[in-house]
């Protein structure tokens, strides 16, 4: 691999990128044996290291490093007085000095998985499971392998993503991640959840929902967080819904073979009715089955497998 | 007291001559001088002893990250004879009280005359007038009130301070950020906070501050000085404010001349500062405003940190950089060097302009027979890797670190006694 750490989607050419879902496509074969193990980074150990409250993504990323037989260590750093930069620093010291080979970051500061790796505080691989209203690399990797399965390679196709890119790591990921491996991205929102400069983004922008959903070959609909309603990014909860909310009608108006997607968790009613949420359509809980997998390679391809990919031999122990 | 004579020094850059100094005063101007001790300046350049109208020395409070004494050693060893304390120290020199006690630590320290800022409003809070004339008619006769760190953002109460001051000839130092457009705000505002997900700063926040204040100067008929603006859109409004007559002056810090937004990318906290770091289009500006007067001073807003407060998470982390050591050596290389100001008008920006700004009489004067000998000596031809851990401040979070800067500063006079000569402090001071 070309790269040390996943810090963000930005890091990667389109060769790490597709290598990276080449490999979960055959790990993703590991989840249906009925030993769901690999022994490849067996006495390697992987750190959890999460100063912000997420379940989802840390069981995601624990499962990955156990199929992978590393050891796991699940540091949640969230409610203790760990708050402060030189806790940071120390409590990286401390990874450094039980031996981590690689610390994946949760946190609520944007740029603290950079600081980590750049910092010199550790020497174990750096993989960001999200940073502020930054990025979040694995999710980027999991949504783009979960619509290369549904929809082929990505070249070319249009991706739709919706909701407050302002604050979503998850939109900033995927547009560099998508704009990597080849399709057009338009982001969606009012014009006070874009960004100031998101004209230099390699995306396309629009304010109206429904004069994109036609060519639409994916949509993601982003978590609109509850504070943003009260701080004037919006009227009403219901205005956004009206507007930027994905409905059955909206679903209607989609090419036949196009997805749905949302990271999670959602708002049902808010940005995503339910009926669309549970429609067959929706991959949302497809994403998640993936995210093992992705992060499986991910681990894999960073910490042990740069010798050659996983045989099937490997799995037989 | 014993004499000196400076031998061969280029006065600000032009003329090169002798310099005797006796009992604290500039006595002669020649050539073939003789006294008690003759300094070689051959190659050196000689300045009227810096002025710095904004500097924090974090006593009381925070003596961990700064003190009046190592303050005033840092200044002497950045060529300045006098520096402004600002009052956002803990507690808040608002009173006579705390203001006398920074007066007389400086003082006592005696490596640089410390003239403390008073706070305009009680606490900085933004509420009630601090006791402005208290603390005016104290022993440390403080002119510059501010709230620096804070913008005294309420119209009324900017507007009755920069009329009551007037009584005793104050000028208000504003600290230009409208609090609701910056609230928790990271980075400058534009394409890069946006990729970084940095909650911006955006530049409308100096602005329209700026705009406010200069029209209430105008219409209330005072004084108005603008600490470390830093956009393109300041400088025009500073600009058009000074055509229409309007009594207003502003400062550039040095970090503004120099560096720019996209150090951020690296998320190290040590380019954090508030104002923040600008876009390269901004560095231009302030360069473009320094250059034709628009801006008139250099300050430094040399504001020290301890380690831990810069050595974290970029969010989490302190704003603020240290400046006074390394002053002169970025105003060279931005300002000197690429010839858009001589030494003359170095000497002007960093030593004139700024006494008369804080109304100090017996600093910023020329190099002139009868007056005041203070005096820095500088190799402007020397080039030196700015090392953090070389500094006499208590902190470290030095933004130039590694670079290679030009010019240094060789000798430091105050009132007539060096506080720095052969480009290292003296210690023990001068008193």
């Amino acid at each position: 691999m070309t790269f040390t750490h996943l810090l963000s989607a930005g890091d990667l050419d389109r060769t790490d990128a597709i290598r990276i879902l080449d490999t979960a496509e055959e790990l993703l074969g590991v989840a249906s044996r009925p030993i769901k193990k690999l022994p490849t980074l067996r006495g390697r150990t992987v750190v959890n290291l999460f100063f912000e409250d997420s379940t989802r993504t840390r069981i995601s990323f624990e499962a990955a490093a156990k199929r992978l037989s590393a050891d796991v260590i699940n540091f949640s750093a969230k409610g203790s007085s760990v708050s402060k930069g030189e806790s940071l620093k120390d409590t990286a010291l401390t990874l450094q000095a039980m031996g981590a080979d690689a610390v994946v970051i949760r946190h609520q500061h944007s740029g603290a998985p950079h600081r980590l790796a750049n910092a010199k505080w550790t020497n174990g691989a750096v993989i960001n499971a999200g940073d502020g209203t930054h990025e979040h690399p694995t999710q980027a990797l999991l949504d783009a392998f979960t619509m290369r399965r549904h929809l082929g390679e990505l070249e070319g196709k249009n991706i739709t993503i919706v909701g407050d890119v302002l604050h979503s790591r998850v939109a900033r990921s995927n547009a560099l991640l998508l704009d990597t491996l080849g399709a057009n991205v338009t982001l969606v929102a009012p014009p006070t959840l874009l960004p100031v400069g998101i004209e230099k983004w390699p995306v396309e922008t629009s304010y109206d929902l429904d004069s994109s959903l036609e060519k639409a070959d994916a949509v993601m609909m982003l978590r609109v967080q509850q504070e943003r309603m009260n701080a004037a990014f919006f009227p009403s909860a219901r205005e956004y819904s009206r507007r930027y909310g994905l409905d059955t009608p909206r679903l209607n108006r989609l090419p036949e073979h196009a997805i749905v997607m949302h990271p999670g968790p959602m708002n049902r009613g808010m940005e995503i009715t339910a009926d669309v949420a549970d429609h067959v359509r929706s991959v949302i809980v497809e994403q998640v089955t993936n995210g093992v997998a992705v992060r499986m390679a991910v681990l894999y391809l960073l910490l042990g497998g740069a010798a050659g990919e996983p045989t099937s031999e490997e799995g037989t122990e | 007291m014993s004499s000196y004579v400076i031998r061969g020094a280029s006065i600000l850059g032009e003329t090169v001559s002798d310099i005797a100094i006796e009992d604290g005063v500039i006595t002669t101007i020649g050539a073939g001088l003789d006294g008690d001790e003759v300094i070689d300046a051959t190659g050196l350049v000689a300045l009227p002893g810096l002025v710095d109208l904004h500097t924090h020395v974090r006593e009381p409070g925070r003596e961990d990250a700064e003190t009046v004494l190592s303050g005033s050693k840092a200044a002497a060893r950045g060529g300045f004879t006098c520096v402004h304390a600002m009052a956002n120290t803990d507690p808040v020199a608002d009173t006579a009280g705390v203001v006398e006690q920074v007066w007389r630590l400086g003082r006592e320290g005696g490596y640089c005359d410390v003239q403390p800022v008073g706070a305009v409003t009680i606490g900085l809070g933004g509420e009630r007038l601090a006791e402005l004339g208290a603390m005016a008619d104290s022993a440390a006769g403080v002119r510059v009130f501010s709230d620096d760190g804070k913008c005294v953002s309420d119209a009324v109460i900017m507007r009755r301070a920069l009329e009551y001051v007037k009584a005793f000839d104050g000028v208000i130092a504003q600290h230009a950020q409208e609090p609701r457009l910056t609230e928790g705000a990271q980075m400058n505002e534009g394409p890069l906070s946006g990729e970084l997900g940095l909650t911006g700063w955006p530049a409308v926040a100096e602005e329209a501050i700026i705009a406010r204040d200069v029209l209430l100067a105008e219409h209330v008929g005072s004084r108005l000085h603008v600490c470390h603006l830093s956009t393109r859109g300041s400088v025009e409004i500073i600009r058009w404010a000074k055509g229409r007559g309007i009594d207003v002056t502003a400062e550039v810090t040095p970090h503004h001349l120099l560096l720019s937004d996209d150090l951020v990318r690296s998320y190290d906290p040590i380019y954090k500062v508030n104002p923040p770091l600008r876009s390269n289009d901004d560095v231009a500006a302030v360069r473009e405003g320094l250059a034709d007067g628009t801006i008139d001073i250099v300050a430094t807003d040399h504001a020290p940190h301890p380690m831990e407060d810069k050595e974290c998470e970029w969010s989490a982390a302190a704003f603020g950089m240290l400046g006074l050591e390394t002053a002169l050596s970025v105003v060279q290389q931005t300002m000197v060097d690429t010839g858009l100001l001589t030494w003359v008008q170095v000497a002007d920006k960093m030593s004139a302009k700024p006494a008369s700004i804080g109304r100090v009489s017996n600093q910023g004067r020329p190099l002139e027979v009868g007056e005041p000998a203070n005096i820095v000596l500088i190799d402007p031809a020397a080039t030196r890797v700015i090392d953090a851990r070389d500094t006499a401040s208590l902190s470290r979070n030095n933004p130039y670190a590694g670079l290679t800067l030009p010019g240094e500063v060789v000798t430091t006079f105050l009132r007539g006694r060096p506080t720095v000569r052969d480009r290292a402090l003296v210690e023990g001071g001068t008193v």
